[in-house]
């Protein structure tokens, strides 16, 4: 008889998210400068609200943050069918950095936060998932054309965010090169209730296309003759993809790897059924830039290294492996 | 059945010259058709077009008196299954997944119900792929690939299957087993447009040819009436010839 995946899935579901939760849980206790539990036991200053204002929403942030690439790495693979594809292999992160890097070199400083460098970095991303939705509508690309197109787009945003950061002034100068390292800082609950919202919003969108996405594996022909409109799922999904990318970028920064890295592990591990897959690649991916950033400020403590440096340190060496063991 | 009707149909790729030139068919169930022509006749852009998968430049595709293009696609695909020509090969799924991708018109719930399941085992019984099921499909063979996907077109339990060349890559034992099942799926009420250049095959199973020929319905009628001799050497370019054996049994050679 036939294996119901029901089973296997819920039960490897239940595993990830209990790992997950326990390194969310346990990280903010970890860190470079010593905390003493017993003053956090009392709520006693500072420990207290050092572990409340600054340690919990910055594991929060790099959690949401972490699951939303993820996923959105996992989606980007799943349409293109191409198991290397990124959001930054379709140019996306970096549109998302051009939109973000221009509202902070552009705004009048008081106004380069939260939402305005949201916005912005969201439209850089719609703008590029827009460019490539008319191109497509021009010619049917392939996937490797849409990944190369991608590859251009990224090279142009990255020139013009240079421009940018030339011709800013020396303290924005520095805004923007330490915003392009990327990183998890400490941020308001309402900035991450927003992100939790918006990741949320995703992440429920994406669960209700696995099944689709799974035919999709058989190509756009196939998955026509089942009944899917390929070309709406295509695009939807891009625009979801940008959504989460935009949302994180224009907090964090960009953070490259964690979109390819852990998608590509988790499909080796526990095989291609996105009904397992996307909700894996968010919990995975969560946990995976909790650790990074646990690693990012305890390595060289008190010196912190940005979070997008270490998931580049990680990602760069298993990325190279990834194309040489294929 | 719903019958299928094609009235003077014709498509063009934008900024191309028509593919298909004004055809005029029809076909009800129960039947096997052999969709028959040389290399860029128009047989594939047929099918998609039957299928729903391109909208016609001129004329119209029907079902009944629905235009196939502008039914809703999981309606359409639980009243017609296409198999095309090309899926990648490298597909990570394993059989019994990739037979179940059939039933996703009948639900696109998150999880495949029960009946979804008792269509798969159907299907995998009668397409003899029972011992294939938990197999990779990246590991099969061409022949045996072509194999999963007509189960999986037979899992989506549609009265209507278009085939496109569904045994290009089969051995002679294979071959011979997929047109029995055609025929058997004629006796279960089935209508099979099958895209084949097995003309002998398709002369001895098949109860009507649609001959194309640059884009144009050449013949459609009995084996005997289009397939004859001279319209074939004059489609294809080559002499063909019937032979009858001792048994009563005609067959079809060509090549000088």
């Amino acid at each position: 008889m036939a294996t119901d995946p029901r089973r296997p899935i819920t039960a490897r579901l239940a595993v990830a998210a209990a790992a997950a939760l326990a390194v969310t849980v346990l990280t903010p206790f970890l860190g470079g400068s010593g905390m003493d539990y017993g003053k956090l036991w009392r709520g006693e200053s500072p420990d207290w609200e050092i572990f409340l204002n600054l340690r919990v929403p910055r594991t929060l942030l790099a959690f949401l943050a972490g699951a939303a690439l993820s996923l959105a790495g996992a989606l980007y693979q799943a349409v293109l069918r191409e198991a290397l594809a990124t959001p930054s292999s379709l140019g996306v992160t970096s549109a998302a950095a051009l939109g973000a890097v221009a509202a902070i070199a552009l705004g009048s400083g008081e106004e380069a936060g939260f939402p305005l460098v949201w916005i912005a970095a969201l439209a850089g991303a719609g703008l590029v998932i827009a460019l490539v939705a008319a191109l497509g509508r021009i010619q049917r690309f392939s996937s490797f054309t849409l990944l190369l197109t991608g590859i251009a787009l990224s090279g142009i945003s990255t020139a013009l965010i240079l421009l940018l950061h030339s011709l800013a002034g020396i303290t924005r100068s520095f805004q923007i090169a330490h915003w392009l390292m990327g990183g998890i800082d400490a941020v308001s609950y309402p900035v991450l209730a927003a992100l939790a919202a918006a990741v949320a919003l995703g992440a429920v969108w994406s669960f209700r296309q696995a099944r689709l996405l799974n035919v999709l594996m058989l190509g756009e022909a196939w998955a026509a003759g089942r009944g899917i409109d390929h070309r709406r799922l295509n695009w939807q999904s891009f625009a979801v993809g940008a959504w989460l990318v935009g949302t994180v970028t224009a907090i964090t920064g960009p953070i490259g790897f964690v979109g390819l890295i852990v998608p590509h592990l988790l499909r080796r591990l526990c095989g291609p059924d996105y009904r397992l897959l996307l909700p894996l690649s968010l919990l995975a991916g969560g946990a995976f830039l909790v650790l990074c950033d646990t690693l990012s400020r305890t390595v060289l403590a008190p010196v912190e290294i940005p979070v997008g440096v270490t998931t580049a340190l990680l990602g760069g060496p298993f990325f190279v492996w990834l194309l040489w063991s294929r | 059945m719903t019958p299928l009707s094609l009235e003077a149909l014709q498509f063009a790729y934008p900024g191309q010259p028509p593919v298909l030139h004004g055809i005029d068919a029809a076909a009800a169930a129960p039947a096997v058709i052999g969709i028959v022509g040389p290399n860029g006749a128009g047989k594939s852009t047929l099918l998609d077009l039957i299928a729903g998968q391109r909208s016609p430049t001129a004329g119209q595709c029907t079902l009944g008196s629905q235009p196939v293009h502008r039914l809703p696609r999981e309606l359409l695909c639980r009243q017609i299954a296409h198999v095309p020509q090309l899926v990648p090969a490298d597909v990570p799924l394993t059989v019994e997944q990739v037979v179940l991708t059939g039933r996703l018109p009948h639900g696109s719930g998150l999880f495949e119900s029960e009946a979804d399941y008792a269509a798969m085992e159907q299907a995998l019984l009668r397409t003899r792929l029972t011992a294939f099921r938990g197999r990779p499909f990246a590991a099969l063979s061409g022949g045996e690939k072509q194999r999963v996907l007509l189960a999986a077109a037979v899992c989506q339990a549609a009265p209507i299957l278009l085939l496109d060349e569904p045994s290009a890559h089969l051995d002679p034992e294979n071959e011979a087993a997929m047109w029995e099942l055609f025929g058997e799926l004629k006796q279960t009420g089935h209508l099979v447009l099958v895209v084949t250049h097995h003309l002998a095959l398709a002369a001895q199973h098949c109860d009507r040819i649609w001959l194309l020929n640059h884009g144009r319905l050449a013949a459609d009628g009995s084996p005997c009436d289009a397939l004859e001799p001279a319209r074939l050497e004059q489609v294809f370019r080559v002499p063909f010839h019937w032979h009858q054996n001792p048994d009563g049994r005609v067959f079809l050679t060509y090549g000088h």
